[in-house]
């Protein structure tokens, strides 16, 4: 499936490998957090990138202390009422500090890419051609926000203080 | 035996109406084309999926409906109330109550 | 009150623009019915039983006269020229179109309102105590921190799709008016023993299929960290809330399911990560929301007191209205005034456009442009003079506002019931107007007393029949209307949950068992005492007596 990243459509570089698959000799591999919990030893020695796919269910305490061995995490939607994903999202990026690629797979709405990327998402698996214009409308719906998240953007309270000490 | 007609909320306006002997929507209860068989219901409830694919309903559904003195009335209260208004209301009554 | 600043006017802007091109995506084919049922709930747009209904905000039920009077013309341009005020001092209407909301939206914006997570699995439009800010028994004015509460929560990036919708109330006075233990979460605003002012916060109360009443999980947060603190609960509870069944996704399930200590030890953990950081309230912000709440320019007491005393001795109809709908004000020669949308065979919350206009002209004239909206489902004007209260009075009996029925039996909530509501299993409101036409006489409702009738039409209890004194369900019984009669609940601070006291009655039954009940009440009852208060004495029995003896 066709990935967003960037605002762009771009080639899926991972290979995900079910956990009965056999592990390929290179190229980079997304497993689950069982297959990654059983095999980090190996997995993490690799030649190539690990990613890990946590289910909606799934902590992202539970990746917390690997998070330096893993390029990717990717956190499923079910369904796109389902918002586990968004807390778990925050989680990686803001409490655990993770920097690598943070993908939000299965069922989303275009209309959740704003708060998907507020939360620390920066790919998206999605079906639709016409994904990277919805993108940059998504972006561009709102110039500020009132709560401060994993974006790094000033939160509207921080806003009005600095315009303050600004005048003062 | 299966009496029923096809009611849906318009989507551009929300208000309920009838699926119609010709195949249109009508606000009116009287003039909803009645299904006596199972499928004529499914033909009916076909056409209105068509209709609501092409946005000119939202949510069919067969609702049951018996026949009274000539006139067809819905089965359940609460589609009675659909046909014809909010009772609390009988300014906004709507027309097509039959006789 | 709060007036927005060029943020919020953008932002307001801006989610009008977003919904305006959901609807476009709608109409034009781009969205299916089940794809832009989330978007338009999460704006309040609902499919109901006859057509759309849209619930627009009254953010902790304040509004201004301009606000009102922009209601009044919604009501009459793309409506049917009313509007029914809500348990969640909210305003519904009830035949909007869908190709108009957006414009609709557009015009609320222009006053300073909007439709923002009035429904939808999100952190809905904060309710708080309707007398904030001119009640006696007020430590501080709740709406500064609701108003907070609804900046942080207006499109959360992470708490826009919980497990199901999410209710926060607040109230700073000792009375709870709120009803704020069956929220999701209550805020009491409390003063320490250091005599610091902060929140007590309780969690999980509800009603529904399920009624609890909300539990203390902080008995002291102070105000900086107020935000923090609720994150933690609201992260806490999108992680671990079921999403298996939607009867059991509420919080209250959660705090049930793992009790409320493990809850607690959840929270507390959650929010030892995220305190004092980002989410820290400055001082200054808490300052700036204030001043907007600053009491209004109050006039000397003079001889208000006098003239009303002598008023009142003048007119007995007046008399009577200023004893069941005058309330003490905090400033002495003010009173609070509270306008009752419960007339004798009326529709409990409903207002015509012209009462609005009226009442909004009124709060101009009479109460520094502000106006409340109560949970019970009627109308405030917070600031009047005592000595205005009869020129007051006056002019709202000319509008059918004038019914002297503050808390007693007659000012019954309820919800749109089978009459609108397609979750709906019996209708409410005519029963609400049949009471109301059997316990019409007013000598007969004062010597009642307090009493608080609240009807639903199904099991979700949006007429909150849970909480009422006596609380009545309908249920659908083989096709027929049935209601189920329930005693002993509360909505103030002494919050309890009804217990049902037998069998259903029948539509036609009911409101004949309801009088057997109020009249039982009379005859058992001590001196001094409610109906609430008997009920706690004598229990169940003298009542289910009187209503299945002869059966």
């Amino acid at each position: 499936m066709p990935l967003l990243k960037d605002g762009r459509l771009v080639e899926d570089p991972w290979v995900p490998l079910a956990d009965e698959d056999p592990v390929p000799k290179d190229g980079p591999v997304l497993v689950s957090l069982a297959r990654w919990q059983a095999e980090r030893e190996i997995l993490r020695v690799r030649p190539a990138p690990v990613g890990v796919r946590l289910a909606s269910d799934d902590s992202a305490e539970a990746l917390a202390d690997d998070l330096a061995d893993v390029a990717l995490v990717a956190v499923d939607f079910p369904a796109f009422a389902d918002g586990r994903g968004y807390s778990t999202a925050r989680l990686l990026r803001e409490r655990y500090g993770f920097t690598g690629e943070l993908r939000a797979v299965g069922n989303i709405l275009r209309d959740q890419y704003l708060f998907l990327a507020r939360c620390g998402f920066d790919a998206f698996e999605v079906s639709d051609a016409r994904a990277p214009e919805a993108w940059r409308a998504a972006m561009a719906e709102f110039h500020n926000f009132y709560q401060p998240a994993a974006d790094g953007y000033a939160s509207i309270i921080a806003l009005r203080h600095r315009r303050v000490a600004a005048a003062e | 035996m299966i009496t029923q007609v096809v009611t849906a909320n318009r989507l551009v306006d929300g208000i309920v109406v009838f699926l119609a002997a010709d195949g249109g929507w009508s606000e009116r209860f009287d003039l909803a084309a009645v299904s006596r068989s199972e499928e004529a219901s499914r033909r009916l409830l076909g056409i209105a999926e068509q209709a609501e694919a092409d946005r000119v309903v939202v949510a069919p559904y067969l609702i049951d409906v018996r026949e009274e003195d000539g006139a067809v009335r819905p089965v359940r209260f609460r589609e009675h109330i659909r046909a014809f208004g909010p009772p609390v209301h009988p300014q906004f009554a709507r027309p097509g109550a039959g006789a | 009150m709060y007036r927005y600043d060029e943020f919020d006017r953008t932002f307001v802007d801006q989610r009008v623009a977003q919904f305006r091109d959901q609807v476009r995506r709608r109409l034009e084919g781009e969205l299916s019915e089940d794809e832009f049922r989330p978007l338009r709930l999460m704006n309040g747009l609902y499919l109901q039983l006859h057509a759309y209904m849209l619930r627009v905000a009254v953010p902790y039920g304040t509004l201004s006269a301009a606000q009102m009077r922009k209601l009044a013309h919604i009501a009459r341009r793309y409506d049917r020229g009313y509007g029914h005020f809500t348990t969640r001092q909210n305003i519904q209407y009830n035949w909007p179109k869908l190709s108009e909301t957006p414009d609709l939206l557009d015009e609320l914006a222009e006053v300073e309102m909007h439709a923002i997570q009035t429904s939808g699995n999100c952190i809905r439009n904060v309710t708080a105590d309707q007398f904030a800010g001119v009640a006696a028994d007020e430590i501080e004015d709740p709406r500064i921190y609701a108003e907070i509460i609804r900046q942080w929560s207006s499109l959360h990036p992470e708490f826009s799709f919980l497990p199901r919708k999410f209710k926060v109330a607040v109230t700073g006075a000792t009375r709870d008016r709120a009803a704020v233990k069956v929220h999701d979460i209550g805020l009491f605003i409390r003063r320490n023993a250091a005599g610091e002012v902060g929140f007590e916060v309780v969690v999980g109360g509800g009603q529904g299929r399920t009624p609890m009443i909300a539990k203390t999980v902080r008995s002291f947060v102070e105000k900086r960290h107020l935000l923090s603190y609720l994150e933690a609960i609201m992260r806490v509870y999108n992680q671990f809330g079921r999403r298996d069944n939607k009867f059991k996704a509420r919080i209250k399930i959660l705090v049930h399911e793992i009790g409320i200590e493990e809850f607690t030890r959840r929270v507390e953990a959650e929010w030892a990560e995220i305190r004092d950081g980002v989410l820290d309230l400055p001082a200054d912000e808490v300052a700036r929301i204030h001043a907007y709440f600053a009491p209004p320019a109050y006039e000397p007491e003079g001889e208000a007191a006098a003239t009303l005393a002598r008023q009142r001795l003048s007119d007995p109809a007046f008399n009577a209205w200023v004893r069941s709908n005058a309330v003490a004000h905090k400033q002495p020669g003010y009173a609070i005034a509270n306008i009752s949308l419960k007339p004798e065979g009326g529709v409990p919350g409903d207002a015509t456009a012209e009462q609005m206009d009226a009442v909004a002209d009124l709060a101009e004239q009479y109460s520094f442009s502000e106006i409340r909206v109560t949970h019970e489902q009627n109308l405030v004007l917070p600031d009047v003079r005592q000595d205005a209260l009869y020129e007051l009075w006056q002019a709202l009996d000319a509008q059918g506002l004038a019914t002297p029925n503050l808390n007693l039996v007659t000012d019954i909530i309820a919800c749109p019931g089978l009459d609108y509501c397609s979750l709906a299993n019996a209708r409410s409101i005519p029963i609400a107007q049949r009471l109301s036409r059997r316990f019409a006489d007013l000598k007969r409702q004062h010597d009642i007393g307090e009493l608080r009738i609240k009807i639903s039409g199904c099991i979700n209890a949006c007429g909150h029949h849970h909480v009422g004194h006596i609380g009545i369900l309908g249920v659908d019984r083989k096709g027929e209307e049935y209601y189920q009669i329930t005693l002993g609940g509360s909505a103030d601070e002494d919050a309890a949950i009804g217990k049902i006291i037998g069998p259903a009655f029948s539509s036609a039954e009911v409101v004949d068992a309801l009088e057997a009940i109020v009249e039982t009440y009379l005859r058992v009852r001590r001196e001094g005492e409610r109906f609430i208060d008997t009920y706690g004495r004598v229990g169940a029995e003298p009542f289910k007596e009187v209503l299945y003896a002869a059966a």
